[in-house]
């Protein structure tokens, strides 16, 4: 019975949207609504203003920065509530644990304790559910991976010239992450970089966005006014906007590439970062 | 704008939209909603959205998947109803 309700209300609501979307303007109407005010002044203005080709970029970054601002202490808020939720407060170190000899796969127990080989020699801590690596799915994640990460960084780097920014450069990055953890373990993931790196990389992100936008209170301009920060970085202020999207991008691109990362660990894990999928 | 090519995209994210709420295996389900992410992620380019469109690319048919498999293989792979 409710099935049938809920099918009806779909249904009822769909064909209302659909008969909704009569009244809309047409596709590239030049006098509807959303392109008679504020869309004129970015396409005529922003490249004269910002020096960014990018008009996107320079919406997102410049004129409603403030905006991008608290999108990213979002992102950021999304991995701590994440970490919280499932995260696992006191890490129990299991009574066995078990080291592989990485040449011949000789696989040793420790019990109760007893002090393992040191990590990084010819033995490598593994986890009892632990699979062989796939030789073709690390050998081509490991081609990749560097790749990845580079266009990540290429992403961010070029926002303001190209489609994407930090949000996507960001995200980029965490997938080369991702793959690591996919094509071997959470565990090597996490030895190259730690919970308590990618923790304080989130929070540094979110702190170069506000950071810069409070640097230009203090050479007396508005909050997130980069122009204000010509002097300091010794280019004219129309420049110093164009830069100023830059480094915010960079701001957005920490928090967004840790985040992820973040919620994967934990997600993959429950919290005790130990094997991936 | 290729009226046909936007037509056939349509109907595919339509197909796959139905698909995924279908498809009792939730791991089906994932990796049918990055195919849905994908049909968006060209529905944008068409318009000429292209960064919407490589957000969606990037989040939707990318991470988002992972963390969908990330989900299905933390809880239990079917669906109850």
């Amino acid at each position: 019975m409710m099935k049938h309700i809920a099918l009806a209300t779909v249904v009822l609501t769909g064909l209302l949207m659909i008969y909704v979307t009569e009244s809309f303007p047409t596709w590239g109407d030049p006098n509807s609504p959303a392109s008679l005010h504020v869309s004129n002044h970015y396409i005529e203005n922003s490249l004269p203003e910002t020096d960014v080709p990018n008009i996107v970029t320079a919406v997102l970054g410049d004129y409603r920065g403030f905006d991008t601002m608290f999108e990213t202490t979002v992102v950021f808020c999304a991995g701590m509530a994440c970490f919280f939720l499932l995260g696992a407060y006191k890490r129990e170190e299991p009574a066995i644990r078990y080291y592989r000899h990485t040449a011949t796969g000789v696989v040793l127990q420790f019990r109760n304790g007893a002090k393992g080989p040191r990590q990084g020699g010819a033995f490598e801590r593994i986890d009892p559910t632990w699979t062989p690596y796939d030789f073709i799915v690390s050998r081509v994640c490991k081609l990749m991976i560097p790749f990845i990460q580079i266009y990540g960084l290429y992403v961010i780097a070029h926002g303001h010239h190209s489609p994407g920014g930090g949000f996507q450069g960001g995200v980029i990055l965490a997938a080369g992450f991702l793959l690591l953890a996919l094509s071997h373990n959470l565990r090597t993931l996490t030895e190259r970089i730690s919970h308590r790196v990618l923790g304080i990389m989130s929070a540094i992100g979110v702190v170069i966005y506000a950071g810069y936008g409070a640097l230009a209170l203090l050479y007396g301009g508005n909050f997130l006014d980069y122009s204000a920060l010509a002097g300091l970085l010794g280019v004219d202020p129309i420049y110093a906007r164009s830069l100023g999207i830059m480094i915010v991008e960079i701001g957005v691109g920490t928090t967004v590439m840790s985040t992820m990362v973040i919620i994967y660990n934990n997600v993959a894990s429950v919290g005790r970062y130990d094997e991936g999928l | 704008m290729i009226w046909q090519i936007d037509q056939a995209i349509l109907v595919l994210v339509m197909v796959c939209a139905v698909a995924a709420l279908q498809i009792r295996d939730l791991l089906g389900a994932g990796i049918v909603f990055g195919a849905f992410s994908f049909m968006m992620c060209l529905l944008w380019t068409s318009m000429g959205a292209v960064d919407v469109a490589f957000t969606e690319a990037a989040v939707g048919a990318g991470v988002s998947t992972v963390l969908f498999i990330a989900a299905v293989f933390r809880t239990s792979r079917g669906s109850k109803d």
